[in-house]
């Protein structure tokens, strides 16, 4: 008896397995809901708020293809994942895609057999002190106690860092962001290197967050994005114009407020009537509905309403746009045509 | 009249496999056998399917290259242009001494502990006894978790012990700086020190060891070998004349003597902690990390181990205690040349299990930052070459030969010491 449930146990993880390899699209639909990865709880980027309901510049990006793929912003089971988990939850199938600060380099998109499908926050390497130590650059940290969270591509720059600037350090190793936060502030370690929106928007939560400072050296490029398997285009098509509708609708002013006018009939810029599916079969195409650009837009809106809401200088977190503003006002973010 | 006729030999039926009680046990062998090889099988193909349908090859090239990051604590040389191989040895080394420093503290408190809950003090034995119970059933790891907690919450950082008026000063003549990073002790330094001897050449397992450590301990063994003699003479004097000379100052010598002539030679001193910068400098540096997982697996396991000595106390009948008794033994001699002696064969074998459970739970050490093998191989390697399956086949490898490496030494011991049968 027991072997043999075993024995199907074993059959259906296998089953389960190759399913999983391809058309994420179909297993999303019959399941009614987007697996999606994202951090264990980063303010403003990824985290349960007081109701238990995630919220976040990364959750909005799940919210978004859970929109154009099943209508519905809230069909989305979140998985929280650390550094060191995130890639083997999305290898496995376990989640469909991962929407979690992580920076597209070259060894995951080639190695480690992911496709990044975008770039959603351009960031860099930073680092946080407290104001009492009198310390106004990064180079001046010789023999401080670093806390870095492991896995990351973080870990690595700092290595280079403080290997080209020949100066030593003491690397304290972290699981999470909320156990770095605890040992920084207790003094357990001197500094906390993570992407300057990660620093951030952990100096947001701390109760004095004026006794930190946040270096000027920004020793990375840190582009972070969602990411899914290789092997399905088509899923990676759909999570990546998903991505792209939300930058393409705050460049043509898309909002969600508007959209719901704009797309009640074909207006006279017909890149926004592509996008929002009043002209040509751009959802066929990606084997969706006609109007997923637009459920995206009018359920998390576009990415200027998404980045002020959740990391914008209105909030705690308090984040320019900087190189993340439009190409339009020279920031980097650049939505390819929608034809 | 009746003839005796040999029965009619039985002819083999296919259905004798199942009904008859000869054949029925190989048969249900082969079945389950069968059965084995093709969850194996399917368990194999199973997996080079899904990792081919993902594009990935399953390799060991990625142990050469070089690992990138950092590793804090280090008991050999270590920087991060070494490979991932040399990092997963940093981390096995480390793996290593957390679990032999645990293994000989929770035996040291599971003894005490153990022969405590037996004593007839009410308050002692009920102390032993919440502490056992206590321990036992809670997971280790939220004792690990606690003990760091604690350490970091409660002890001083390094910059409290800055300034004029510090918050904080150092303990044992401004020896000893107990932070909540760790804590810094005095280091010994031999000022002609006689080098390392460099073992395995510049492959990836190579590694230095001290002389002067080499000559410090073969000093002390030889010592402890002139002891004995020194005692073996004591008592073929006692047997001929049936005194026994007065042998303690020649044994304090023996011990003493050689081994201070060996430290003045190799210019002893020691290296004490500065705050320098941002931490303390100099001495030797434990690890807040280590100080947690080693407490905390040690208080743990030596719960269980307290359980194991009980058992094997209570083992030994009575009458062995009251017959030492009437010897004129006094209570803790008893315990020691009599009860304990002979409880060890009940006590050891549940010891192995202990040491293994306690090794196998060091692997816990990523929850305080500790880097063990768990934490480079199976954690930052892992994560930065995306080798899964390769990391843990490795880990669990070496996993499994510590375990057995254990399991060997101490059936080796236990045959030594259970009592011998006639």
């Amino acid at each position: 008896m027991k072997k043999s449930v075993f024995l199907g146990a074993l059959t259906v993880a296998g089953l389960a397995a190759t399913a999983g390899a391809a058309a994420t699209l179909d297993d999303v639909k019959a399941r009614g809901k987007l697996n999606c990865g994202v951090a264990t709880g980063v303010p403003g980027f990824a985290a349960p708020n007081a109701s238990g309901e995630w919220e976040g510049f990364d959750v909005a990006v799940c919210r978004g293809v859970a929109a154009a793929v099943l209508g519905d912003p809230t069909a989305v089971e979140f998985v929280p994942t650390t550094g060191k988990t995130r890639f083997t939850a999305l290898a496995s199938g376990e989640i469909d895609m991962l929407a979690r600060n992580t920076t597209w380099t070259f060894s995951r998109d080639v190695d480690l057999k992911f496709t990044f499908v975008g770039v959603n926050y351009y960031d860099g390497q930073g680092f946080m002190v407290p104001k009492e130590l009198g310390v106004s650059s990064a180079k001046e940290l010789d023999g401080a106690t670093v806390c870095i969270q492991t896995g990351t591509t973080t870990e690595l720059n700092l290595a280079d860092f403080f290997r080209v600037n020949n100066i030593s350090y003491e690397p304290v190793p972290i699981e999470t962001n909320a156990e770095a936060q605890q040992q920084y502030l207790a003094g357990a370690c001197d500094v906390y290197t993570t992407d300057a929106s990660g620093l951030a928007a952990t100096r947001s939560t701390f109760e004095n967050a004026a006794d930190h400072v946040i270096l000027p050296e920004i020793i990375s490029k840190e582009p972070l994005g969602p990411l899914v398997r290789h092997g399905d285009d088509e899923w990676g098509d759909i999570v990546r114009w998903s991505l792209n509708a939300m930058i393409a609708a705050e460049e043509y002013g898309v909002t969600s407020a508007n959209v719901g006018e704009m797309s009640a009939a074909a207006g006279d810029n017909p890149e926004v009537n592509r996008l929002l599916g009043t002209e040509g079969n751009l959802g066929e195409m990606l084997g969706l509905d006609a109007g997923w650009a637009k459920m995206v837009i009018e359920s998390v809106g576009n990415y200027g309403e998404v980045f002020e809401s959740n990391i914008g200088s209105a909030t705690p977190i308090g984040l320019s746009r900087g190189l993340n503003a439009q190409w339009t006002e020279g920031g980097l973010l650049y939505a390819p045509p929608f034809r | 009249m009746a003839t005796v006729t040999d029965p009619p030999k039985a002819e083999f039926r296919l259905s004798m496999l199942i009904y008859d009680t000869r054949y029925r046990s190989m048969t249900i062998q082969v079945v389950a056998l069968i059965g084995f090889l093709l969850l194996v099988g399917f368990l194999i193909s199973n997996t080079v399917q899904n990792l081919a349908t993902s594009g990935k090859t399953v390799g060991f090239g990625f142990l050469t290259e070089p690992a990138g990051y950092d590793i804090n604590q280090v008991l050999i040389e270590y920087n991060n242009q070494n490979s991932h191989l040399r990092a997963a040895f940093v981390g096995l080394l480390n793996t290593l001494l957390v679990a032999v420093l645990g293994c000989i503290t929770a035996t040291v408190i599971g003894v005490i502990i153990g022969v405590l809950r037996l004593s007839p003090n009410w308050l002692i034995a009920r102390l032993t006894t919440v502490y056992v119970e206590m321990f036992r059933n809670v997971p280790v790891l939220l004792w690990i978790v606690f003990a760091m907690a604690i350490l970091i919450e409660t002890l001083p950082a390094p910059r409290a012990f800055r300034g004029d008026d510090p918050e904080a000063t150092m303990k044992i003549f401004d020896t000893v700086a107990i932070t909540n990073r760790g804590v810094y002790v005095p280091e010994p330094l031999f000022s002609r020190s006689l080098g390392d001897i460099h073992l395995f050449g510049t492959s990836s397992m190579n590694f230095d060891i001290s002389l002067d450590l080499l000559l410090i301990i073969a000093v002390v063994v030889a010592s402890i070998f002139g002891v004995r003699a020194i005692k073996r003479n004591a008592d073929a004097t006692q047997e001929k004349t049936g005194k026994r000379p007065t042998t303690w100052y020649l044994t304090l010598g023996t011990l003493v003597v050689p081994l201070l002539v060996v430290l003045v030679a190799l210019g002893f001193h020691l290296g004490y902690p500065e705050l320098k910068g941002f931490n303390f400098q100099g001495g030797t540096y434990l690890r807040n990390s280590l100080i947690a997982l080693w407490l905390a697996l040690s208080l743990y396991t030596a719960a269980f181990i307290a359980e194991n000595v009980r058992a094997g106390i209570l083992a030994i009948s009575a009458g062995q205690t009251e017959a030492a008794g009437a010897l004129g033994l006094r209570p803790n001699r008893i315990m020691r040349l009599v009860v304990l002696p002979q409880a060890l064969r009940v006590i050891i074998p549940p010891l192995i299990s202990q040491y293994l459970n306690l090794t196998k739970n060091s692997s816990l050490a990523i929850a305080v930052g500790y880097m063990d093998i768990t934490g480079t191989l199976m954690g930052i390697t892992l994560n930065q070459t995306g080798k899964e399956l390769e990391t843990l086949l490795l880990g669990m490898l070496i996993y499994l030969i510590i375990s057995l490496s254990i399991s060997a030494l101490m059936n080796w011991y236990n045959n030594r010491v259970k009592l011998v049968e006639r």
